[in-house]
């Protein structure tokens, strides 16, 4: 997955204003695009109960399968009669807050551990990265599936798992600007006039790591959104009702020969969805590296 | 160099222990009793504590791991809970079929990634890099059970040009086993497709700066020599990296496509056992997959270093 920590050196002390992603946007085309996109999708998310034009669990079965385009139905109806724009739209209300809480969970966890392993260094470090290392060691998806297999199948462990995943990603990238940042005159100054570790690492370190972590949390959104898609087409995220659109391509792809837009739109939905987050992942990218810069 | 693959394979070890550990705990997470999968009717307390005396699941836990380890090594990876088969045996006799998908599915994407990579890099701005960056952000967010489906309803189910499902050994039958593999390879490969032919594209537009291709160039070589003589060599080293990672990370790509292609290999296996809660098989192909993935990264590394050896290992 395209999630190569993207590690932006700091080129002075302390950025006490957060990153201006407007003012990126604007020089950036990608940036504007990628961001729109997502807050179109969140958007969607935060406003289906209103937008959605039926209940995307009611069932209908005397409107079943009715192809895209019907009275009605704009993108048709599934085996029992379930309105699949209604469910399309409920779907982004499961994806986007699955990828909320992974990348939550990497974040917080990853960016502790790469905190304490680059600050304190020596065996901590070591043991550490030890334990990131073994993480590492397991291809992503097969170590997600292999704790939802142990949990049990459900869209909690499936959220759970991603974020383990993620872990490793978030430790990795923090500990190398840390590493980078600790030797900087700001930070030696800084310790020198008596500040305590956790000053250093709150104050001074945290806002340095800001614009890398950026990057991250926007690709790993689309690695987790894609990662959740998989678990729960495989049955082991979200469970029937739910509108999922990973299990609705499970259901959609038994009525393929005849009804093929039951599989397809749920899974133009996931496209999109993850290319919004790669493109404003890798366009914040482009934009943020000083070497890239042109 | 003698000193970096010691001090590689020093480092490995507690990582390796680590990963153990972690298969090995996989079985412990999981809520509910083995033995009651086992038994499944009878369930009288001496039943269970037989089930769990056969198993070493009465030792403690350090016990347990360290005959599970010792079992491991020796080639015996315990017993499948539902069909009591070895379980080395059910992923030995899968593989075959996960290797054939692999490796045509790698195939495909470099045949794809090459060429379409080397020609945006040569021809930056031009359709052809367009279409090449377009097809390289789309493959990474598109995903490939949903490549499959719609091959299967564009190719198989509509056009009736390939079969759908169905696994026929190379060896048995070259021309069949192809067209079998050919829908699962290309859903499979695509999301390696868009790596490679990114990976190229950079790699060469950077080489194709370099001071020697210029000199090449001056000594009177063709364009077309230039770039695929004398700079597609250099350009494809970061390529080489990628791939091998790739081939690592075969079993990972399979469990989707090979649930959707329903391809008789090693990741379907794993889907099934899940379903089945034989924790046992679970666990075996969780361990394979880490351990591939492992030495596949200690041999880039290696690799690396002999095919660029202006990389140091002091």
């Amino acid at each position: 997955m395209s999630n190569a920590p993207a590690i932006v050196a700091a080129e002075g002390p302390i950025r006490r204003r957060p990153v201006a992603l407007l003012e990126l946007a604007r020089k950036n085309r990608g940036v504007l695009v990628g961001l729109a996109l997502v807050a179109v999708l969140f958007l969607v998310a935060l406003l289906a109960p209103v937008i959605s034009p039926h209940d995307p669990i009611a069932t209908e079965p005397d409107n079943a399968y009715l192809p895209p385009l019907s009275p009605g139905h704009a993108l048709g109806t599934d085996e029992l009669g379930r309105d699949q724009i209604s469910r399309i739209l409920w779907g982004a209300r499961i994806s986007l807050p699955v990828a909320f809480v992974a990348v939550a969970v990497g974040l917080v966890a990853g960016g502790l551990i790469g905190l304490v392993s680059g600050y304190a260094g020596g065996l901590t470090d070591l043991l550490l990265m030890r334990v990131i290392d073994a993480l590492l060691a397991f291809p992503a998806l097969i170590l997600a599936i292999a704790l939802v297999a142990a949990l049990g199948p459900s869209l909690r462990n499936a959220m759970i798992a991603i974020g383990i995943v993620a872990i490793p990603a978030y430790a990795r990238l923090v500990r190398a600007v840390v590493l980078q940042l600790k030797p900087m005159e700001f930070v030696v100054a800084t310790r020198s006039l008596g500040a305590t570790p956790v000053r250093i690492v709150l104050r001074h370190l945290i806002p340095n790591l800001m614009n890398p972590v950026l990057v991250q949390v926007s690709l790993s959104a689309g690695f987790a959104i894609l990662a959740e898609a998989v678990l729960s087409f495989l049955g082991l995220g979200a469970q029937p009702p739910t509108p999922d659109w990973g299990q609705m391509i499970t259901t959609g792809r038994t009525f393929l020969p005849n009804d093929p837009w039951l599989a397809i739109i749920p899974g133009v939905a996931i496209s999109i969805t993850v290319y919004s987050f790669n493109l404003l992942g890798d366009s914040l990218r482009d934009a943020l590296d000083p070497r890239l810069r042109r | 160099m003698t000193t970096y693959v010691l001090r590689r394979l020093v480092l490995m070890v507690p990582v390796a222990f680590l990963v153990t550990v972690g298969v090995f705990m996989l079985i412990h997470l999981t809520p509910g009793d083995p033995a009651l999968i086992i038994l499944g009717e009878d369930r009288s307390p001496q039943a269970i504590a037989q089930i769990h005396q056969e198993l070493g699941l009465d030792k403690p836990l350090y016990v347990q791991y360290v005959i599970w380890i010792d079992n491991v090594v020796h080639g015996d990876w315990g017993r499948s809970i539902t069909t009591h088969e070895p379980v080395a045996g059910a992923i030995t006799e899968r593989l075959p079929a996960t290797i054939e998908l692999g490796v045509v599915a790698l195939i495909w994407s470099l045949l794809v990634a090459i060429p379409l990579g080397t020609v945006a890099a040569v021809r930056r701005g031009s359709v052809v890099d367009k279409l090449a960056t377009g097809i390289a952000v789309a493959g990474v967010s598109v995903p490939n059970f949903f490549i499959g489906i719609v091959l299967i309803f564009v190719l198989s189910v509509s056009a009736r040009l390939f079969p759908f499902g169905g696994y026929v050994p190379f060896f048995q039958d070259p021309w069949e086993s192809l067209r079998h593999v050919a829908l699962p390879a290309i859903a499979l490969g695509t999301a390696g497709t868009a790596i490679n032919m990114r990976f190229t594209r950079s790699s060469m537009i950077e080489v194709l700066g370099l001071d020697y291709i210029r000199t090449a160039r001056a000594k009177g070589a063709s364009w077309r020599r230039v770039v695929f003589i004398h700079a597609l060599k250099n350009a494809l080293i970061p390529v080489v990296t990628i791939v091998g990672l790739q081939i690592g990370g075969i079993i990972e790509g399979a469990v989707v496509t090979e649930t959707v292609f329903t391809w008789p290999g090693v990741g379907r296996l794993a889907v099934e056992s899940i379903f089945n809660r034989d924790y046992t098989v679970v666990q075996g192909v969780v361990l394979l997959a880490a351990f591939s993935y492992m030495v596949a990264n200690l041999v880039v590394d290696l690799v690396y270093g002999w095919l660029d050896p202006r990389i140091s290992y002091a």
